[in-house]
Order: C-alpha cells, then sequence, then structure tokens
C-alpha cells in the first residue's frame, strides 16, 4: 500500500525472495546477467470499483466530494467499530485471480499490519499475509525480445488508508491534514515476480494489467489515484532497492529509468548501492531515501480477529470470464482482418476496443482500424481526451462518408479535428455532414481544379521542366501546391491524373 | 533476560513513550512476566488455534455514512472539513 | 450527566452517571440497567476507564444499548472499571478505583467492577459487563451477584471497544439467576455487523431440573494457590447440586499448565494492535501539532494511558515483534488450541464444569502491588474465554464474610444448560 507521502507505510517484506540471488527463469534468455541487465519486481495497487467499502458500507465514490463526507465508524477506526467484508470485492479479487492464472487459496484470511501514520485510522491496515487469496499466476506481456510471461507470485484484498494534505513547505513543514474518504476503499495487490527487465516492460506490464482489470470490470483505470505501484530494482550483484510512492502509468517508467541510472552511477564510482526504501517524487522525477525510521519494518502481522477466513476456492468455477484482451486481439484480427498492430493497440484499452467494433459495420473494418488506432487515437491524445467524450454516431458517419469516397483523408481530418474540439468545448457537437457542409469540406469534382491546376502548371515552370526531363517527384510537388491552393480537398489520385493529362495536354 | 535497552526499542515500535524513572520497574515487571510465559516452552506441538467459521459476508450495498459535523466534532482540530494531525514530512 | 458525585455514587461505579431512556416498553420495561464503560453510547461519554478517551462522545450505540432499549430499558450510567479492562480489581481505573459494596475498603474484582457493584448495591437490577479473562465473572464472584460470560460468538461485539476481540464477551450480570437469563435472552439477538455472531439466540429454560446430569471437577481447580477456604466453600455448593441429583465426576484438565500464560500473550497482543488506534488525531486529547507525528503520538500515549495499559501494550508488542512472534504469539495460539481441546474431551463425558471462579476473596484496595500476582488471580477463569465456552459465576455463600463464586462452564453454546444449573443451585440453596 502506499499512502501520500506513505512513508510508514512500506515494504510488507513480501516480494519474492532476494533477487539478486534469483534462478533464471524461463523469461530471461541471454541478457540475463549483462551489464545492461536489471531486474524489477512490482507490487501493483488498483482500487476495485466495488459501490461500498472494503469492510464498511460507505460509498466508494467520493472524488468528487468534500473530505471526510464518505466516512462511519468502521473507516474512521472509532472505538468499537467492527469490519464486515463486502461479498463482491471478494467476488472482483477471484476474477482477477482467475484471469491471471493464478491457484486460489483453499482457505485465506485477513492479517493486520500494524503501523503508525496519521493516514491510517486503527493503527493497522487490515490486509492478507501469510494465507493470500491467490498465488502461482502470470500475464503474457510483449517483452524487449517477444512476448514473455511474467509470473504472478501472489494477490491479495487489503484496505486502502486515508489521503494526507502537507500544509507548509518541504522545507518548513508546518502539519497535515486527513481526509478518510478514501480509507477503507478495496485495493488489490498484485505482486509480481523479479521477471522484469527494463522500464518499458514494468510499463507493458501495468498497461496489461489495467487492461485485463478493465475487461473484467472491477478497475476503473481512469479514476485519479486508481492505481499505484511499488518497484523493487536491483542489478545484478547489487542490493535491490525498493520504489514507493508510484501512482501513474507515465511515474512507473520515470522512476524505473531514474532509478536504474542513479544505481549504476553508484556503482560507476565504486560505491555500494545501499539495501533501502526509497519515494518517488513525481513532480521532479526522482527518488529519494526514506528515512532510518521508515526503513525499519516489524508490522507485527497477527490474522485479523474481527474477520473470519475465506473458503472461497469453490466459487472460481461458476466465474464466467468476459474475453480478455489477447482473445479480443486474435478475434480483431480473424473477424476484421486488421493487422496484429491495430488490434494491439486498438484491445489495449477496453472502450477503445469497444468504440472500435461499433465502428466496424462501416463497411470497411481495416479504414475502420487505422482511423481508431491511429489517427482518432492521436487527436485525442493531442487533446489529453478520452474516447468516452466521442460520439460513436458522429465518428461512425465520418467513416461512412469516407467509405462512400466523399471526403478526402486530410478534410476527414480536419472534420475530425472540428468534431473533437466542439467535444471538448462541451456544447452541441455537429455532425460530420454538418461540419463538412459548413466549411465547404466535401471533396469537389476533378473539373472545378482545373483552374488551379493550370494556374500551377504557369507559376511553377522548375517543376513543370524537371518532370518533363523525366524526374517523377516533381509531379507529387505539384500535386502538393493543388492540394495546399485547394486546401485539400481534392483526391490526390484523382489530381495526379488531371495533372498528368493537363501537363501532357500542354506538352502536345 | 530482556535489557533496558530492548524496553526502549519496544516502546518506540509501540509508540509508548517511556520515562527514565520508569524504565527500571518496566523491565523489572517485564521480565517476571515474560520469566512466567516461559511455561510455554513445554507446550506440546501442534495446530495453532482457528475459527471455526468461515466466508462471513455482507452484500454490496452502500449505507448512509457519519454527518460530517458529527465526524469533525470528535476531532480536536478540523480545517476545511479535513481533520489536523502532526506533520509527517 | 456527572461524574465524581460521590453522594449519589459511595462506591465510585459509574464513571458517567447519565439517564438514557428507554425507545420502546419491552421486556426490560422497568428496569435499570447499568452499562460499563467501554460498550458505546451514541451521545453519553464512553471513556473505557482511560483518560484518554476523557471527552470521547460516541456518535453510535453499540448493538448490545440498542437491543436493551429497545426493550423498554432505562440505562442509569456507564461503570467503572479497570482501564480497556486490563485488570481483574477496578483498581486501575483512570478515575479511581470502585469500592465492594460488601466492604468499601476492598477491591470490587474487575475489570466490570463498577457493574458489580452498581447492581450488589442495588443501584442498577442489572448491568451489562464485559469479559476477556474473567471480567464479568471475577466481580461478580467478589460482589455476590450473578455473572455470566456467554459463548463466544452470541452476543454482538458491535460498539464494544476492543481490548482483545478473540477472547472477549459482553455479558449480563444481575443478583438473581432469573435476572442474568432475561438480559442475556435480549442481548444474544443477531448482529450481522459483527463477523465472529453466530445467529444462535439464547433461549432459557429455567426448569432448575439437573437430575442426572453429569459434572465434571476438575482438580486443577482446587490446586495450588486456591485459598482453601474457598475451596471448601465451593466443594460444599457443588455437593448442593450432586443433592439435586446430579452426578459428579473428577476430571483432570492438564491445559491448565499453560492457559493463564496463552491468555496473557495473546491478549496483550491484540491490545497492543487495538489501543493503536489512540493517537488524539480523530478523536480523544489533542497531540502538539507543533511536532512530528512520531512524537507527538507517543507524547499522547505517554500521557493519558494508565501503567498498566502501557505495560500491556509493551508485554503485546514484544510478543508479536520479529523473533519473537513465534516463541510467544505462535506457541500461545498452540496452547489455546490444547485448552480447546482439553474442553472438547472433557465435555464428551461430562456436560458441565464446576470449580470456584476465583482463587481467593476480594483483596483490600491496594493490597496487589505487583502486576504478575494481579495476574495470576485470574488462573481459574481465563481457561473458558481461551476455548470460547460459556460460564457462569453464581454466589455461593461466604468466607470471613466476603462472597465466594461458584464457576460453572458449559459446552459451546449451551448457555442455557450453564444458567439452569446456576438457578437450580440458587433455588436449591434457597429451599
Amino acid at each position: 500500500m502506499t499512502a501520500t507521502g506513505g512513508a510508514a507505510a512500506a515494504g510488507s517484506g513480501l516480494m519474492a525472495a532476494d533477487v539478486s540471488r534469483e534462478t533464471v527463469t524461463g523469461g530471461l534468455k541471454a541478457a540475463s546477467g549483462g551489464r545492461d541487465t536489471v531486474i524489477i519486481g512490482l507490487e501493483v495497487h488498483c482500487q476495485l470499483n466495488t459501490a461500498s467499502k472494503l469492510f464498511c458500507g460507505c460509498s466508494t465514490d467520493y472524488r468528487s466530494d468534500p473530505p471526510n463526507t464518505h466516512v462511519c465508524p468502521t473507516c474512521m477506526g472509532l472505538p468499537g467499530s467492527l469490519p464486515a467484508m463486502n461479498r463482491r470485492a471478494v467476488e472482483y479479487a477471484l476474477r482477477v485471480a482467475k484471469a491471471l492464472n493464478c491457484r486460489v487459496a483453499e482457505e485465506a484470511e485477513f492479517a493486520r499490519k500494524n503501523y503508525f501514520y496519521p493516514d491510517l485510522p486503527k493503527g493497522f491496515q487490515i490486509t492478507m499475509y501469510n494465507r493470500p487469496l491467490a498465488e502461482g499466476g502470470y500475464l503474457d506481456i510483449e517483452g524487449n525480445e517477444g512476448e514473455k510471461r511474467v509470473r504472478i507470485t501472489r494477490i491479495h484484498l487489503e484496505e486502502d488508508p486515508g489521503r494526507l494534505v502537507h500544509m507548509g513547505t518541504p522545507d518548513r513543514p508546518r502539519y497535515t491534514l486527513v481526509d478518510y474518504n478514501r480509507s477503507g476503499i478495496p485495493l488489490i495487490e498484485i505482486v509480481t515476480e523479479p521477471d522484469l527487465r527494463s522500464p518499458k516492460e514494468a510499463r507493458r506490464l501495468l498497461n496489461g494489467l489495467r487492461t485485463t482489470l478493465e475487461y473484467l470490470g472491477v478497475f476503473d483505470g481512469d479514476r485519479e489515484g486508481a492505481l499505484r505501484v511499488d518497484a523493487n530494482i536491483s542489478i545484478p550483484g547489487s542490493e535491490r532497492v525498493e520504489v514507493k510512492n508510484i501512482s501513474s502509468y507515465k511515474g512507473v517508467e520515470k522512476a524505473l529509468t531514474f532509478e536504474i541510472a542513479r544505481q549504476k552511477g553508484v556503482i560507476r564510482r565504486g560505491q555500494k548501492v545501499q539495501r533501502e526504501t526509497r519515494h518517488f517524487v513525481e513532480a521532479r522525477g526522482v527518488t529519494t531515501s526514506a528515512r532510518s525510521k521508515e526503513q525499519e519494518h516489524d508490522y507485527r502481522y497477527f490474522t485479523e480477529p474481527d474477520l473470519r477466513p475465506l473458503q472461497v476456492r469453490d466459487w472460481v468455477e461458476g466465474i464466467a470470464l468476459p474475453e480478455l484482451p489477447a482473445a479480443r486481439r486474435e478475434r480483431f484480427m480473424a473477424q476484421y482482418g486488421i493487422s496484429p498492430e491495430h488490434a494491439r493497440t486498438l484491445c489495449g484499452e477496453l472502450r477503445l476496443a469497444e468504440f472500435f467494433e461499433e465502428m466496424a459495420p462501416c463497411g470497411n473494418p481495416l479504414l475502420a482500424a487505422t482511423w481508431v488506432a491511429d489517427t482518432l487515437q492521436g487527436e485525442l491524445n493531442y487533446r489529453e481526451m478520452e474516447i468516452g467524450k466521442v460520439p460513436p454516431s458522429h465518428f461512425r458517419e465520418l467513416l461512412e462518408i469516407l467509405c462512400r469516397k466523399e471526403l478526402t483523408d486530410t478534410a476527414a481530418v480536419e472534420v475530425l479535428r472540428r468534431m473533437l474540439d466542439q467535444c471538448l468545448k462541451g456544447g452541441e457537437v455537429q455532425s460530420p455532414a454538418q461540419i463538412m457542409e459548413k466549411n465547404m469540406l466535401g471533396k469537389t469534382a476533378g473539373d472545378a481544379f482545373t483552374n488551379v491546376v493550370r494556374e500551377v502548371i504557369a507559376e511553377c515552370g522548375d517543376a513543370v521542366r524537371d518532370y518533363r526531363a523525366g524526374r517523377g517527384e516533381a509531379l507529387n510537388f505539384l500535386v502538393g501546391q493543388v492540394m495546399k491552393r485547394t486546401r485539400g480537398r481534392a483526391d490526390p489520385k484523382e489530381l495526379t491524373r488531371i495533372l498528368r493529362d493537363e501537363l501532357a495536354r500542354q506538352g502536345t | 533476560m530482556v535489557s533496558e535497552e530492548e524496553v526502549l526499542r519496544i516502546a518506540e515500535l509501540a509508540d509508548i513513550g517511556i520515562g527514565k524513572e520508569e524504565l527500571p520497574p518496566f523491565t523489572r515487571d517485564f521480565n517476571a512476566i515474560l520469566d512466567y510465559f516461559a511455561v510455554l516452552d513445554r507446550v506440546p506441538a501442534g495446530e495453532g488455534w482457528k475459527a471455526e467459521i468461515a466466508n462471513v459476508l455482507r452484500e454490496d450495498e452502500v449505507t448512509p455514512s457519519l454527518p460530517r459535523e458529527e465526524v469533525l466534532a470528535l476531532a480536536d482540530a478540523a480545517e476545511d472539513g479535513y481533520i489536523r494531525a502532526p506533520r509527517v514530512m | 450527566m456527572a461524574r465524581g458525585e460521590t453522594h449519589r455514587d459511595p462506591l465510585n461505579a459509574f464513571i458517567t452517571l447519565a439517564e438514557i431512556p428507554p425507545r420502546a416498553p419491552g421486556r426490560l420495561s422497568g428496569i435499570t440497567v447499568a452499562v460499563k464503560d467501554n460498550i458505546s453510547t451514541r451521545g453519553v461519554e464512553t471513556t473505557c476507564g482511560s483518560r484518554i478517551l476523557s471527552g470521547y462522545v460516541p456518535p453510535y450505540d453499540a448493538h448490545v444499548v440498542d437491543l436493551i432499549r429497545n426493550e423498554g430499558a432505562l440505562i442509569s450510567g456507564k461503570t467503572n472499571m479497570d482501564e480497556f479492562g486490563m485488570g481483574s480489581s477496578t483498581e486501575n481505573s483512570g478515575f479511581g478505583p470502585a469500592h465492594n459494596p460488601r466492604d468499601p475498603e476492598r477491591v470490587t474484582g474487575g475489570s466490570s467492577g463498577g457493574s458489580a457493584a452498581a447492581v450488589a448495591s442495588g443501584m442498577a437490577r442489572m448491568a451489562l459487563g464485559t469479559d476477556t479473562g474473567g471480567s464479568i465473572r471475577c466481580p461478580a464472584a467478589f460482589c455476590g451477584i450473578v455473572g455470566l460470560k456467554p459463548t463466544y460468538g452470541r452476543v454482538s461485539r458491535y460498539g464494544l471497544v476492543a481490548y482483545a476481540n478473540s477472547l472477549e464477551q459482553i455479558g449480563p450480570m444481575a443478583a438473581s439467576v432469573a435476572d442474568c437469563s432475561l438480559l442475556m435472552e435480549v442481548i444474544s439477538r443477531y448482529d450481522p455487523r459483527d463477523s465472529t455472531m453466530q445467529d444462535r439466540p439464547y433461549l432459557p429454560r429455567l426448569d432448575g431440573d439437573i437430575r442426572g446430569m453429569q459434572i465434571g471437577i476438575p482438580a486443577e481447580f482446587f490446586g495450588r494457590g486456591v485459598d482453601p477456604a474457598v475451596a471448601d466453600r465451593v466443594r460444599k455448593a457443588i455437593g448442593v447440586l450432586e443433592g439435586l441429583g446430579a452426578v459428579l465426576v473428577e476430571c483432570a484438565m492438564p491445559s491448565m499448565e499453560y492457559a493463564l500464560a496463552a491468555y496473557y500473550v495473546t491478549c496483550t497482543s491484540e491490545a497492543s494492535s487495538n489501543l493503536a488506534r489512540f493517537d488524539g488525531v480523530r478523536y480523544g486529547p489533542a497531540p502538539d501539532y507543533r511536532k512530528p507525528w512520531h512524537e507527538a503520538f507517543q507524547e499522547v500515549r505517554m500521557q493519558h494511558f494508565g501503567p498498566e495499559v502501557r505495560r500491556r501494550i509493551l508485554i503485546g508488542t514484544f510478543a508479536l515483534s520479529a523473533g519473537y512472534h513465534g516463541k510467544y504469539y505462535g506457541k500461545a495460539q498452540v496452547a489455546r488450541q490444547h485448552v480447546r481441546e482439553d474442553y472438547a474431551r472433557l465435555f464428551r463425558d461430562v456436560d458441565l464444569l464446576a470449580g470456584p471462579t476465583m482463587p481467593t476473596v476480594a483483596w483490600k484496595i491496594g493490597g496487589k502491588s505487583d502486576p504478575l500476582s494481579m495476574y495470576l488471580a485470574d488462573i481459574l477463569t481465563v481457561p473458558a474465554n481461551l476455548a470460547g465456552v460459556p460460564a457462569v459465576s453464581v454466589p455461593c455463600g461466604t468466607v470471613r464474610g466476603l462472597p465466594v463464586g461458584l464457576q460453572l462452564t458449559g459446552r459451546p453454546f449451551e448457555d442455557e444448560q450453564v444458567m439452569n444449573a446456576a438457578f437450580a443451585y440458587e433455588q436449591g440453596v434457597k429451599a
């Protein structure tokens, strides 16, 4: 678990063994042991999207509400309160366990992890320790050298602590403010074996987990703070360092890249990497050493006496998993004939995959794949916009117009941009047809361009001479000139034909 | 025998302050009690105590939270709806 | 609400005198019930006998409080207790010791001493106590009243401020078995908020017929440390049961050797975790906001926890800490299982076990100065908590003018049988 500045919320000591002495497993090949190898294992915490908290009936929908409005005696740790386990949280965790090919324990139980911190209302966190819900699974990702199987050590359930706001400045801290709305939100912790070999692989594992959890309907990765990661990193022959407090997908790659460079620097200077816990400071993109008090952990785990064990292995059979990302990728390629790259991109995010499937009936699935996976994604990223904001019916209409060849690609992008800008503004969003009409972006019949073509031929004598001298690329230049003057409304193929004809006509 | 230093270390772990003058008597009582606990060494090996029931679960239903005024009124200091705590940085 | 009104409460039985009215008429209409101060009462201060909860007013009612108010009970106040239940005399209260109505210079027993004193002195007809290692039965014995520690899982702990969750139960205390039984009937209603509770409500069966009942008498209950006069008195009481038709069976309970150690390791371990929440942030006396959190928390906890509480937190922290966990906490759980197996074995042959509740009568206030000698007083009551079985203490006469309790222990969820035997004894002595 990781709190905001969750210093004391440090390593559970559950990471599999000392990675510097690990036996090389299937995942690593020749690269292992090389100077550039790094060994990375992750502890990923995801908030499960249940309606109520893990141990009480308070709503989990707190993000837009004022602090301390979603609290009760249980999640505030008032004297005399008791936890009562949320059945759905258990079911969700089991779904994840099944999807990640884990063995569900015959009997799992909650334990208390004892430590003090102001975000922890009871002075202990209810988590699972030596009897986790599930163990021994895997997830396949795209690794440094092709497909790679990352082993999952264990999966368990635990409660989220509250949220801290630090008053004062880092140099002159004054006091802390606590909001317990987040306290008791169900978290699933997924621990991987130290099978990852680069920050990029770590990022891909996270993306893979996120996608899987979203497909399972148990997680919403877009919610702020819904995912938090602790990473264990070592360079073979050196001590392992735990980096806590990573709270975004991009952050993982950044934190690991920084930490690896730092460790290599330490070794280069002839010093030893200290075995320690470090914090990732997102704003500065660096990791900093935790203070000594936070390094000494003695969590005094014992069975949570207020809860009863879980004997839920039988439930697993009853869980029907939805189509998972890998299966959907295969289906997309088979059903729509799209490329593996497009399939991977589209299936890499549940909403994108679903969006694509709504577009596929437009008449040309290949066109739809290109437009959703490349064009739309690019425009969305540029605007930091979510796919959920795009009206599917509008986008489908745009694709249909494209299929009917009533719009050039360039003009279609123009329509899309205008449409997305309107979506972002939040007002009324015009249909592609309306946008085309208003901005005269529709494809114009070839003849209408003849004057422009003649103009360009007359003004670009050099290019015309080059063309006649047999330099084909000169024709591209002339096409470009016409396109520019007609604001992309002309179909380049059509235009090339007209230009060639006109040049031939004038040349005789 | 548990030393005074060990008692201090445990006190730190438990976030229980211990005064200088208290340390010797605390350590003395602590050792007397631990001596008595030595009887546990004679316990025959076996399984630990375990609960008799399992799978006690509630449905995922939202129930009302406490009114915020009541929550904040319990705390010594509140600010903008937050509860104040000492600094952690 | 009042505290320390000595003219109204000369025994210091109450920490807070407060009239909490009933919500609806019912089986407890017209009855005043005193409630131990570790049971949460909405709107009425609940201190657990600790300065660290001085001024803490819960925003919710414990399940048992709901139940008794809905059955017509008038709550007369919150009773004095050893801080967080940690004691066997009610001397470890942050609000001064309670006094035994039979001899105000003597202790009431504990930790539910205020509840026992309130009932024994007639200030309340019934009381709720809590029993972690004898805390209902010990003061019941010392003050000469009836007190039942129910089967673990028979009464909701929702709203009971935890001391040692796996051991403790809320239970009834009253001058008569019938009253005690009535209160038990009311408070045993199922509550899904306590996951350790089972929906097996108590259905009283007080016919006093114990003919043919097999009663085991473990030799260890009359062993070293038991005042011979007390042992003698209890043997006579068991004779009364025999006279009523019960069959006596001598037996042995070897796990008694380490039961007390297993108990103290378990309760202090759980307590060290339960009491971690008292840091002054969300409720209770404020920490010094100018200091770093660790220092500030330490200061609050040092200032406001009493010495016995701090001692037990230390022991429990130690027993759970790395390097000692297996030797202490782990071993205690094994010992606990042996205790449970001992009971299971005995209860294959007998219906009840009988013996003294306490090895002695009430001692003088201040008479036991070192902690270990106080712990040893619990030797006869802790086994029932370790195994979760029901046990009642019923008055069985006096020794040197001070009350002695007969303890009857039964199979899990056979609280009815335990109470019926106590009833038979009570009526048998009267007759």
